[in-house]
């Protein structure tokens, strides 16, 4: 799994929150490498610091930060250690771009959607040809099938699914190797669904891209995927080839997370995890996962850590220490 | 009230249509959120809705509920038609939400939101039999120990909590009927489990008609007995969830279908055969059936002309596609 090409490679990331109740550990020490051309699909139930680990990836922080630290190596280089304004310059949107979260409310509404893709380019691409940029823009928008009479619309003329093309356009316009999507189609019908999953593959295939996919619908991840990474309390809990995760999930919560996904042709009984997430403000001594854990034993009250398998699979679990 | 011929619910060629206007009085158009829909619910019954946004599920079920007046059309519950029932027929229907949080008000506390339609209704007078109706319901939802629970207010539940609570001032009154609209989609995945199970035990326990609106046919089959498939204000097909899932006849139920995946690492090889396109405006729905622009079966002069009636080519399974005209289903193309 990490022979081929590393593009991304984090150490030990830490994002902090401070809040009036007190520091929230929204990412807590997540270490893991992603090869080139691959699609990494990032699970856990709502609160679990997904987003936020995607957005300290990027660096696209909030005013209330308490802690932000770690390493963060795209393509050999090392970027936490550059300036805001070097980021910015060399890395956000030119290396690594980001479809967020809701991104049927995430486009301008005065501002025509050709002048909404052009953005990207005019601002970190710095260029200055109207021409160029008219042309980059029709590429991009012909990969992701938006129609080229729609690029003089406003955003509201058009459907969720067309907007949802037009904000993925936008993360492609400047050729990046590595996209972060947050929940890419989690307010869409399921027929525009697997329509805009479909253009995602093929975009993929056609530019040789690295994903890392924000969801937590498991069903639909398995599209794109074919690695995983499942996140619990701030820390990764899990990191497999999808192969693996899919059929054969290690960790105690990734095998109870799939449990409960329903499926629509086989006859499974559904089952649920009893109790909720703790809070991130003061998580749980020892495994985070323990309190909820149907196999916890007198370990779990110490905190376990990475485990690397010999099938190269990373599960922080102490059922799994034999194994290493 | 024994008129019923078995049945809670009749639905008979319902129209809802909204008008569409110009500086307040000029009529242009009219949006046709149901269009013409026949169906009806057994006691202890649950169904299920299936469509995408727009399609008009949630306008059914407001009509249902009886907060739209139909346009055309009547709502027959327990033999006699709703606008003839009033205030009684409220206290006969519970009603779930989409979204918990917008549905609880946010300045009253669990055991005051509960308490509200007792008192409306006049049916507990006294505080006491009141606070024993209430602790009853919460324990049914398991929201315990129940003392916890009666002085917050909604913003200090999660999501689930919320839901629960939206359920319990659903059944407070002891309904035959429940229309959960959504109930799930605003949750969780750990938590819609839960829920779903939920609903299905207080329909066991209390003999309750539900209808289940959803777009998600994967939590279908955990919940319903019949499914409807709902296209552009009108059902496509009807049939039992099990039938539905193996065998589904109409091309937009197959495309439905084909489009949700189960979690296997093999679907990030293959791409998926689905319609382009979007559904139709319901200003301006398509002449004949309103799927034909996206249906890669289109018969030619007959979809595009003349609207499909329902054909029942298999006892139980309606579908309205000319495609099953002779009676008997034909055989793919490809």
């Amino acid at each position: 799994m990490a022979n081929q090409d590393v593009l991304l490679k984090v150490e030990d990331l830490r994002l902090y929150f401070r809040t009036t109740k007190g520091v929230l550990r929204a990412v807590d020490g997540v270490s893991f490498e992603l090869g080139a051309d691959r699609a990494m699909v990032i699970v856990g139930e709502s609160g679990c610091g997904k987003t936020s680990l995607a957005r300290a990836i990027l660096r696209l922080l909030p005013r209330n930060v308490h802690t932000y630290t770690g390493k963060v190596y795209l393509d050999g280089q090392e970027v936490m250690s550059l300036s805001d304004e070097q980021f910015r310059r060399q890395v956000r949107w030119v290396k690594m771009s980001f479809v967020p979260q809701a991104a049927m409310n995430a486009l301008n509404p005065v501002i025509r959607v050709a002048d909404q893709v052009a953005e990207p380019l005019l601002i970190h691409n710095r260029i200055k040809s109207k021409a160029e940029a008219k042309r980059r823009v029709e590429e991009a928008l012909k990969l992701v099938g938006v129609p080229l009479d729609f690029m003089t619309r406003y955003a509201f003329e058009l459907s969720g699914g067309m907007r949802q093309r037009v904000i993925i356009a936008m993360a492609l316009v400047t050729s990046p190797v590595l996209v972060i999507l947050d929940e890419p189609t989690s307010a869409l019908d399921v027929l525009t669904q697997a329509n805009i999953m479909n253009s995602l593959k093929r975009i993929r295939k056609e530019l040789a891209l690295t994903y890392i996919l924000i969801t937590h619908d498991i069903s639909t991840s398995s599209e794109l995927a074919n690695e995983s990474m499942v996140m619990y309390a701030g820390q990764l809990a899990e990191r497999s080839h999808a192969g693996g995760f899919y059929k054969d999930p290690y960790h105690p919560y990734s095998r109870m997370l799939m449990a409960s996904v329903p499926s629509l042709r086989e006859d499974k009984e559904l089952a649920f995890i009893p109790g909720k997430p703790p809070s991130l403000l003061n998580p749980p001594e020892g495994c985070r996962f323990a309190p909820r854990c149907p196999e916890r034993f007198e370990m779990c009250d110490q905190d376990p850590p990475p485990f690397t398998l010999e099938d190269g699979r990373v599960v922080r679990c102490w059922l799994y220490r034999g194994r290493a | 009230m024994q008129r019923t011929n078995g049945k809670l619910l009749e639905i008979k060629d319902l129209h809802k249509w909204f008008e569409l206007r110009k500086f307040g009085f000029i009529r242009i158009g009219f949006v046709r959120a149901v269009d013409g829909v026949t169906f009806d619910l057994g006691p202890k019954e649950a169904l299920a809705f299936v469509g995408e946004s727009g399609c008009g599920k949630s306008t059914l079920a407001r009509t249902v509920l009886g907060l739209h007046q139909p346009t055309k059309g009547e709502v027959i519950f327990q033999g006699r038609a709703l606008h003839k029932l009033g205030r009684w027929y409220r206290s006969q229907v519970g009603y779930v939400q989409q979204d918990p949080y917008g549905a609880l008000p946010p300045f009253m506390t669990v055991q005051r939101i509960l308490e509200e339609p007792l008192i409306i209704n006049r049916v507990a007078r006294t505080r006491a039999e009141r606070l024993a109706r209430v602790t009853e319901v919460l324990e049914e939802v398991r929201l315990t120990p129940v003392r916890d629970f009666l002085g917050k207010f909604p913003h200090m539940l999660s999501g689930g909590q919320q839901q629960r609570v939206v359920i319990a001032r659903a059944t407070v009154l002891r309904p035959k009927l429940i229309v959960a609209d959504e109930p799930v989609s605003m949750l969780d995945a750990s938590v819609r489990v839960e829920i779903l199970k939920l609903l299905r035990e207080l329909q066991e326990a209390h003999e309750l008609g539900v209808i289940y609106i959803t777009h998600d046919l994967s939590t279908i089959r955990y919940f319903s007995e019949r499914i409807f498939v709902m296209y552009a204000a009108k059902f496509v097909e009807k049939a039992g969830v099990r039938e539905l899932i193996h065998n589904p006849l109409h091309p937009y139920t197959q495309a439905l279908l084909e489009a949700i995946p189960d979690p296997d690492p093999k679907n990030a090889e293959t791409y998926k055969d689905v319609p382009p396109g979007e559904p139709p405006s319901l200003i301006n729905p398509p002449e004949g059936c309103r799927f034909h622009p996206r249906c890669s079966r289109m018969i030619e002069g007959l979809c595009d002309v003349q609207v499909p009636p329902e054909f029942e080519p298999q006892p139980g399974h309606y579908v309205a596609c000319w495609l099953y005209r002779d009676g008997e289903v034909p055989a793919a193309d490809n």
